[in-house]
């Protein structure tokens, strides 16, 4: 009996030696896992019903009230489904991209400040931590389409690449304005600057920055394509090259492909809405919280679905001579425009 | 703030490591590697089972050639095996999108050798469905090509106003799709006020629907990049491979049949033939929308003036001989010029029926027409062909 | 012989289609074209030529401006020949023109059109794969319709499916 006590008096004060890091960290990795996967999940069923709504019909309403089971279906539908390697592929490759795909968009959101208590690491470079990661993204669905050996896949590859280069760099030089104009990496330094009403969120901060729509714009289009979203989904035009990089992946394979691009569109909305939208602060300066950034979010999400479901598709060089041609051009005069408003009007 | 970019070349094949024979020059002069992309048969942009065989150099076209023969059902010489009667619903599902006209032209073309005179309220009757028709065929063409442009929505609108068409058909024959309606000598039964209450409603309520296609999607600064100087056409070359209907009227040259070789009920009705000069797939665009605005003035004009009278003509045979010869009649189908040959000796079965369909011809200059297109450009010019493979391959 | 006769149409406000025969658009080509009463028969100028010269008949209306309809064959059994007629169209005249010719049926041979318009290359393949008629300079005389292995010809009238 005392030993059973002390042994338990031992676990307990190994468990609170853990305390606060590394397990606050495993928690905090465990909550965004969880919430990342809930939220890849149920954003099909909100892309679903919203496409659903615009085409003027209900969308799923069968499973579930309202359909809201439908997400778990079909995650058990993919999971029971063979994963097929065709042969000649190659396996490491093969098997890795879905993986691959994945783990950045988690890493990203580890240092994204849902709240003013809620952020998994506070790392000074937070910023560029998330572009760094970000740019594996492109590596990974680059690794599936070429390891699949499929004519369309690798078509699909190569547009993807050269569709995320191009926008990274419009999207880098808004980030370079943005972090000029805060005169920090640390988001949730980021946000904290951009407390009170509304007019103090970024995206109304015209006196340094008069073209700052401009570049909220110019920022959610280079996340659309980013995370290749309609109108420049070529790389998985579905009605030219079938699923295209996707083609060959079966099961929870493909669904992995699947939930790691709304878990990328979440990562998107996360940013835009931390760089200029104020983040968790609400805009009557007072009761700010996860609410509000939750709020946000799931508003420049939805914002996301419409277009979607709206515009008809690009041609691939319209799609890289916008980036080339006009968004650069816009960005880098909005960066010196920036700079030099903010040596003249300290 | 439209750009206008020259097509970038494709980077210069790496002629050390990979020799190139003569026969290997890609499409922009430079000598290439190339590749065969199979596009099809079951592919979601062919619509109906096409098979293109592209040699592509990069994401550039060397050579397309269609492959067809998927759904072959050799309609032809079914018509030599069943009367004249027994032949109507095969000419139905030629082409399923517009079944009436294709019932029209065979109807029309046994009436003419058989010298019987169909009422004129059949003949106005044949009018409106085949003009409502036209319009159910041009709302599937809009949606499926818009879908392959990758606009997903305008689909399901204009299924949601094909459905009032289908609704109506429905009515009077019986069929959503495959209509067999027509008859030697009429209709096989007539119209009631239901149908012509319903048709005058739809045209009201078409009109404001087709002005918010025209500000949501034709007037899309993505679809108009998509579209405009994308696929040219040139007149000439429509006239060596036969090509008509849109594809023609998109190139600047008004041939419709309707007005070229009036037949039916036609020459009664005031009504327009939209032409436009550009020849690229904008234009066949415009064309078939503006088709639909001149249908339903048609249909307008049918349902005002339409006498009443008898359905059918009388004294009809019950077995039908037709004189020996050959008998063409051609009509305006949705996707251009529709002509049935029938060639009789003088007996209840027809010696041989020959059906000149439009998607053939317009199909059979896709692949001089698509020599250095980039496959997405490409495939924007197949869907303005509007294709309807059974169409092809009968 | 049908009987069905003129039907009476006393309340009409369309005219029956008159038997007027449009004097003959074509009579200054060559080839003997005659015109035919297009309400019987749907067409307006029709010739009959030798297949020698239908390359020739091809040019002349090429020249003329004149679109390709369509090209097919008729099986004529009982007379040892097979038929091919060739459907042409004006795009902006709307004059419909048919020019045949019979060739043997034990050697089905002709040239073909396809240098003229090339949108009979399509139209002869298929002729090719329905009567087994061979088109001399044809640039890909393979089944069209029919799968590519195969060697019959469905719509000869000796044809047991």
């Amino acid at each position: 009996m005392q030993n059973l006590s002390d042994h338990l008096a031992q676990g307990w004060h190994f468990v609170q030696s853990l305390w606060p890091e590394p397990l606050r960290l495993i928690l905090f990795v465990a909550g965004i896992v969880a919430f990342v996967g809930a939220n890849a999940a149920y954003l099909v069923w909100v892309e679903r019903k919203g496409a659903g709504r615009f085409q003027r019909r209900p969308g799923p309403n069968e499973v579930g009230p309202a359909g809201l089971l439908q997400p778990v279906v079909d995650g058990l539908k993919l999971m029971s489904k063979q994963l097929i390697v065709p042969a000649g592929v190659d396996r490491v490759l093969f098997r890795g991209a879905p993986l691959l795909v994945m783990a950045p968009v988690l890493m990203s959101l580890a240092v994204v400040p849902f709240s003013a208590s809620l952020a998994a690491r506070n790392i000074n470079v937070g910023l560029l931590m998330v572009f760094a990661f970000g740019s594996i993204n492109v590596m990974a669905v680059m690794l599936g389409g070429w390891a699949s050996r499929n004519k369309y896949a690798v078509i699909s590859s190569a547009r993807m690449v050269s569709q995320n280069v191009a926008y990274e760099i419009p999207m880098l030089l808004v980030v370079i304005t943005m972090v000029m104009l805060t005169g920090t990496m640390n988001l949730n330094e980021i946000v904290q600057q951009q407390a009170g009403w509304f007019w103090h969120w970024n995206l109304f901060d015209w006196k340094h920055n008069p073209l700052a729509p401009v570049t909220f714009l110019i920022f959610y289009i280079c996340m659309l394509a980013e995370t290749n979203r309609a109108p420049f989904d070529m790389a998985e035009a579905e009605s030219e090259l079938v699923a295209g990089a996707y083609t060959e992946y079966a099961g929870m394979g493909f669904g992995v492909f699947f939930m790691a691009e709304y878990a990328n569109i979440l990562l998107g909305c996360s940013l835009a809405t931390v760089l200029f939208l104020g983040g968790w602060q609400s805009p009557f300066g007072v009761l700010s919280g996860l609410v509000w950034f939750l709020a946000k979010m799931y508003f420049l999400i939805f914002t996301v679905v419409w277009i979607r479901w709206t515009f008809p598709r690009t041609q691939f060089y319209g799609l890289l001579n916008l980036s080339w041609k006009i968004l650069i051009p816009v960005s880098l005069f909005t960066l010196v425009l920036s700079s030099a408003l903010m040596k003249l009007l300290p | 703030m439209i750009v206008k970019e020259e097509l970038t070349t494709p980077p210069p094949a790496s002629e050390e490591r990979f020799p190139v024979g003569p026969a290997n020059v890609g499409a922009s002069g430079v000598p290439a590697e190339t590749f065969v992309l199979n596009l099809g048969p079951q592919h979601p942009a062919t619509h109906g089972v096409l098979r293109v065989k592209m040699t592509m150099d990069g994401e550039y076209i060397v050579r397309a050639e269609p492959v067809c023969g998927y759904i072959h059902r050799m309609q032809e010489k079914m018509g030599e095996n069943r009367t004249y009667a027994q032949y109507l619903p095969n000419t139905s599902r030629i082409d399923y999108l517009s079944a009436m006209t294709y019932t029209h032209a065979f109807v029309g073309a046994v009436e003419r050798a058989a010298k019987i005179q169909p009422p004129p309220r059949a003949e106005y009757i044949r009018v409106i469905t085949s003009e409502l028709n036209r319009i159910s065929s041009h709302l599937v063409w809009w949606g499926a090509f818009l879908l392959d442009l990758g606009g997903f929505t305008p689909l399901l609108y204009a299924f949601d106003d094909r459905e009032k068409i289908l609704d109506l058909l429905e009515s009077i024959t019986g069929a959503r799709l495959t209509y067999c309606y027509y008859r030697v000598g009429g209709l096989c039964n007539d119209v009631d006020d239901a149908f012509l209450k319903g048709t005058r409603e739809f045209v009201a309520q078409m009109r404001p629907r087709l002005k918010m296609y025209k500000a949501l999607v034709t007037d899309n600064i993505i679809l108009r990049k998509r579209l405009i100087d994308i696929g040219p056409i040139s007149a000439e070359l429509c006239r060596k491979y036969g090509a008509t209907g849109p594809v023609i009227r998109g190139s600047g040259v008004g041939y419709d049949v309707r007005k070229a070789e009036p037949y039916s009920a036609y020459p009664e009705f005031d009504f327009e033939i939209p032409t436009f000069k550009e020849g690229d797939s904008m234009a066949r665009y415009l064309v078939r929308m503006e088709e639909i605005v001149q249908s339903l003035r048609i249909i307008e004009q049918a349902l005002d003036k339409l006498p009443a009278g008898p359905v059918m003509a009388d004294k009809v045979p019950r077995v039908l001989k037709l004189p020996a010869g050959d008998y063409c009649y051609s009509v305006e189908a949705a996707r251009g010029r529709f002509m049935v040959r029938i060639v009789s000796d003088n007996r209840e079965i027809p010696y041989r029926v020959k059906l000149r369909t439009p998607c053939l011809s317009n199909l059979s200059l896709f692949e001089e027409a698509s020599k250095g297109m980039l496959l997405a450009d490409a495939l924007a010019v197949m869907g303005s062909l509007d294709l309807v493979i059974p169409d092809i391959d009968r | 012989m049908s009987e069905a006769g003129p039907v009476k149409n006393v309340e009409t406000s369309q005219a029956a289609p008159t038997a007027v025969t449009r004097p003959n658009p074509l009579a200054h080509l060559a080839l003997p074209f005659q015109a035919v009463d297009y309400a019987v028969k749907g067409y307006h100028v029709e010739a009959a030529v030798p297949p020698e010269q239908v390359v020739a008949a091809a040019e002349m209306l090429d020249r003329e401006g004149f679109a390709l309809d369509t090209i097919t064959g008729v099986d004529w059994l009982a007379d040892k020949q097979m038929e091919v007629v060739y459907d042409f169209f004006h795009p902006t005249k709307g004059l419909r023109v048919v020019v045949r010719t019979r060739i043997s049926r034990d050697k089905p041979e002709i040239a073909t059109i396809s240098t003229v318009f090339p949108g009979a290359n399509w139209h002869e393949r298929e002729t090719h794969d329905f009567f087994g008629i061979r088109f001399l300079g044809h640039p890909d005389l393979t089944p069209f319709l029919l799968p590519e292995d195969a060697t019959y010809h469905p719509l000869r009238k000796d044809f047991a499916g």
